[in-house]
């Protein structure tokens, strides 16, 4: 069995294999792969008996449910009312201009991507980005300098 | 808590803690420790104290010292001259914008004053980790009293009596759905916790899942023994990672004290609370929508009747409540019915817990009886407009809202009255704007984010949506013509008529409301080629003033896409084909030399 295999059984196995525990299982896959593959999906799929394409159909109706490969980080910046109206622009070319890459890109080294998203909840101390699971609020290029060296760092 | 003589209270939540409330706890402990008062004097992290603006803050308790904007190097002086001396720290203490003066009791602070705390009312005042800090505080009393004196058909007469509408948006009587979900026959039923706040600008579900778990699953536990239910569960946005780990922390712990579980407190009530993560949708806050997506399928909202009451998850009866209608319910128990519904106003009863965010000095939750005015929340609790502007527009509802002028200023709020005046209460997020936003571009970004969000079962709010849109993006960038309002209008009402679910039903309501109360400013647009608040990028331009500019290479060093050109102490020059008009030079910029025309 290959890795990816033992984590879907894994996780079947954890949260059973009925339609109800297609979710967690794809969450499952997502936390520890950061995205599903075409063969994830597929052995989902055979391993919870659901057809392939309800699988597909399924992970790509959420936006945390990556189908593209992403980096070890994945930057998603709040582009709601209030992160925008306080400069989520400038943050979004900050991070672009240091990663050298757009969003929706991951970087050549398959560090970091970069996504947009909708609000974070953090509309009172805007603007606000996500890293993986850790919060960050009331951005400004320069922190944004600051915490992207503490990732490129900690990553090497 | 009575071992301790003086307690440290320091904000928890994550916006506090992003501003390295981590690293002051530290640092406190340390001087406390150093001074040998670790046995008369407890630091804690608690919730959110809801008054984010002015983040980290620091509590001292008994005598309700607020300290704002607090860095770990001020440790030393807290400990040093407030616990030790007894002498609290001036400059640490929060000054009243109006007076000037310094207020060290929080209950002398406006943003506190005209504050009535249910929903939130253990928000900042316990330890969210601790169980027993919530019991302290009547927490489970509530379930307990329910078990052992009330039957299930009395608990729901109360909820009933007490007038509680749901706080998720819908305002749907919360004791009547309990009692329609308990009256349906079934072998298995469930109780579900809406914790997918999606709302642009609210956020208050994520706070009190923060701040104060344990009243949410009291609550899941009573609605649980109201309606016949065994199985609870709460549908969390996975943006949300820290109420995702408090609530996990609360669970076990509720279940260490038998609180859940089997045979909860001997009376053979059983209940059990499972997590459910949600994936990024907005779409899936719908009732129905939320339900499919525990099912494993895609977040798409089905038609109404059936009920999710009558036949919900896995086609079973299923009682949906929103997180701040759940925080609500242990607090009507334990006071009774009728001293909730002697706050509020004749049809909506009790508080709601408002987001305050956008161009206004104190951002943060609050929490005020509903018919309090939009006047008293913006200018007594918010504190007013930020650096002086003038207030155009409030925007409540998220999405589904519309944006108020100053006109509505005086309105009481609560559900009908906002309705009435064109928005809705929603979940509570108020966004306010001043006088340098577009209402024509804030009506564009919520559709934007309709558009993104529609879940696309439905043609007209997967088509309508996206040609509004079009109509909208064509203003803005000048080339709208005046016959487009009435095509707005007909095409919203069309949408509005005919979609599936209150998403679409409601996505037009930011156009119309603008419409409604700026149309000059949409004439401006279509008929000057103007934005009057001069944000509307295609309709202007950014240009160096050569006689201010003293050519300190600013603008040309942070310019992110090399647009400006010029020497060092020579006028600059900005190339407007390269522009693209983020207007970081312009705030950049210490000499004023950067216009917008």
């Amino acid at each position: 069995m290959d890795p990816v295999q033992s984590l879907v059984k894994g996780l079947a196995d954890k949260y059973g294999r009925t339609r109800e525990s297609l979710l967690p299982v794809m969450q499952g896959v997502v936390q520890q792969e950061k995205y599903l593959s075409e063969y994830s999906m597929v052995e989902i799929a055979r391993e919870m008996d659901i057809p392939a394409s309800d699988v597909y159909g399924t992970a790509t109706f959420y936006s945390f449910l990556e189908t593209q490969p992403a980096g070890k980080f994945i930057i998603r910046v709040c582009k709601t009312i209030t992160c925008a109206m306080k400069g989520k622009n400038q943050i979004l070319f900050s991070i672009q201009d240091m990663l050298k890459i757009k969003v929706g890109e991951t970087t050549p080294d398959n560090r970091f991507t970069l996504l947009e998203t909708n609000c974070l909840g953090w509309c009172h101390k805007a603007p606000a980005m996500l890293i993986n699971d850790e919060v960050y609020t009331d951005l400004t290029p320069e922190k944004i300098r600051e915490i992207l060296s503490g990732y490129i760092k900690k990553s090497i | 808590m009575t071992d301790y003589k003086m307690h440290l209270l320091i904000c928890g939540g994550t916006g506090c803690k992003a501003a390295e409330s981590d690293e002051i706890k530290k640092s406190l402990k340390n001087w406390i420790d150093e001074l040998g008062l670790e046995d008369d004097v407890q630091v804690v992290f608690t919730g959110c104290f809801g008054f984010c603006e002015k983040g980290p803050i620091v509590k001292v308790m008994p005598d309700n010292t607020f300290y704002v904007n607090v860095k770990p190097d001020d440790a030393e002086e807290i400990v040093k001259e407030h616990l030790l001396k007894g002498r609290p720290v001036q400059r640490l203490l929060y000054t009243d914008p109006v007076s000037k003066k310094a207020i060290s009791d929080s209950k002398g602070m406006n943003f506190y004053k005209k504050q009535l705390r249910i929903a939130l009312r253990n928000c900042g005042f316990i330890n969210p980790e601790s169980i027993d800090e919530y019991i302290s505080r009547d927490g489970y009393m509530a379930l307990g009293k329910c078990l052992g004196e009330l039957t299930p058909d009395e608990t729901i007469k109360e909820i009933k009596d007490s007038g509680l509408r749901g706080r998720g948006g819908g305002g749907f009587p919360t004791g009547l759905k309990w009692e329609i979900t308990r009256n349906v026959e079934s072998d298995e039923k469930y109780v579900v916790c809406n914790a997918d706040e999606g709302d642009p600008g609210a956020f208050m579900d994520r706070s009190i899942l923060e701040g104060d778990p344990h009243s949410v699953i009291e609550a899941m536990a009573i609605c649980g023994y109201c309606i016949g239910a065994e199985n609870g569960l709460v549908y969390i946005r996975a943006e949300y990672p820290l109420a995702i780990e408090r609530l996990k922390i609360a669970l076990n712990q509720a279940r260490e004290y038998g609180l859940l579980g089997e045979d909860i407190l001997g009376t053979g009530f059983n209940f059990e609370i499972d997590i459910r993560l949600g994936a990024g949708a907005f779409v899936c806050g719908e009732e129905t929508a939320l339900i499919h997506s525990m099912e494993g399928l895609r977040g798409e909202p089905t038609f109404k009747p059936p009920f999710p009451s009558v036949s919900g998850y896995l086609g079973k009866p299923t009682n949906v409540n929103n997180v701040e209608t759940f925080a609500n319910i242990p607090v009507i128990l334990n006071k009774g019915a009728s001293w909730f519904s002697k706050i509020g106003t004749e049809k909506s009863k009790g508080t709601k817990v408002f987001a305050l965010a956008g161009k206004i000095n104190n951002v943060g939750l609050i929490e005020v009886p509903m018919g309090t005015t939009l006047r008293e929340v913006i200018y007594d609790i918010g504190g007013g407009i930020k650096d002086g502007k003038g207030f155009k527009s409030v925007q409540t509802g998220g999405p589904s809202g519309g944006c108020l002028t100053k006109d509505f200023l005086d309105t009481p709020i609560d559900y009908d009255n906002l309705i009435k005046a064109g928005s809705m209460m929603g979940s509570g997020g108020m966004i306010v704007m001043d006088e340098d936003d577009c209402m024509v571009s804030i009506a564009k970004f919520y559709l934007e984010f309709t558009l993104e969000e529609s879940c696309g079962k439905c043609s007209p709010c997967r088509i309508g949506n996206k040609r509004l849109h079009e109509i909208l993006e064509n203003i803005t960038n000048g080339n709208g013509k005046e016959e487009d309002l009435e095509r707005l209008k007909l095409l919203s009402n069309v949408i509005k008529d005919t979609s599936l679910c209150g998403l679409g039903q409601s996505s037009p309501n930011p156009v119309l409301s603008t419409i409604l109360n700026f149309e000059d400013e949409y004439l401006a647009h279509v008929n000057e080629g103007k934005c009057p608040a001069g944000q509307c990028k295609a309709l202007l331009k950014y240009e160096i003033i050569e006689d201010l500019c003293t050519g300190c290479t600013l603008c040309f060093r942070n310019c992110p896409v090399g647009a400006i050109t010029g020497e060092r102490r020579q006028p600059h020059y900005i190339d407007q084909s390269l522009c693209i008009k983020c207007g970081v030079c312009y705030e950049k910029c210490k000499f004023n030399a950067i216009r917008l025309s």
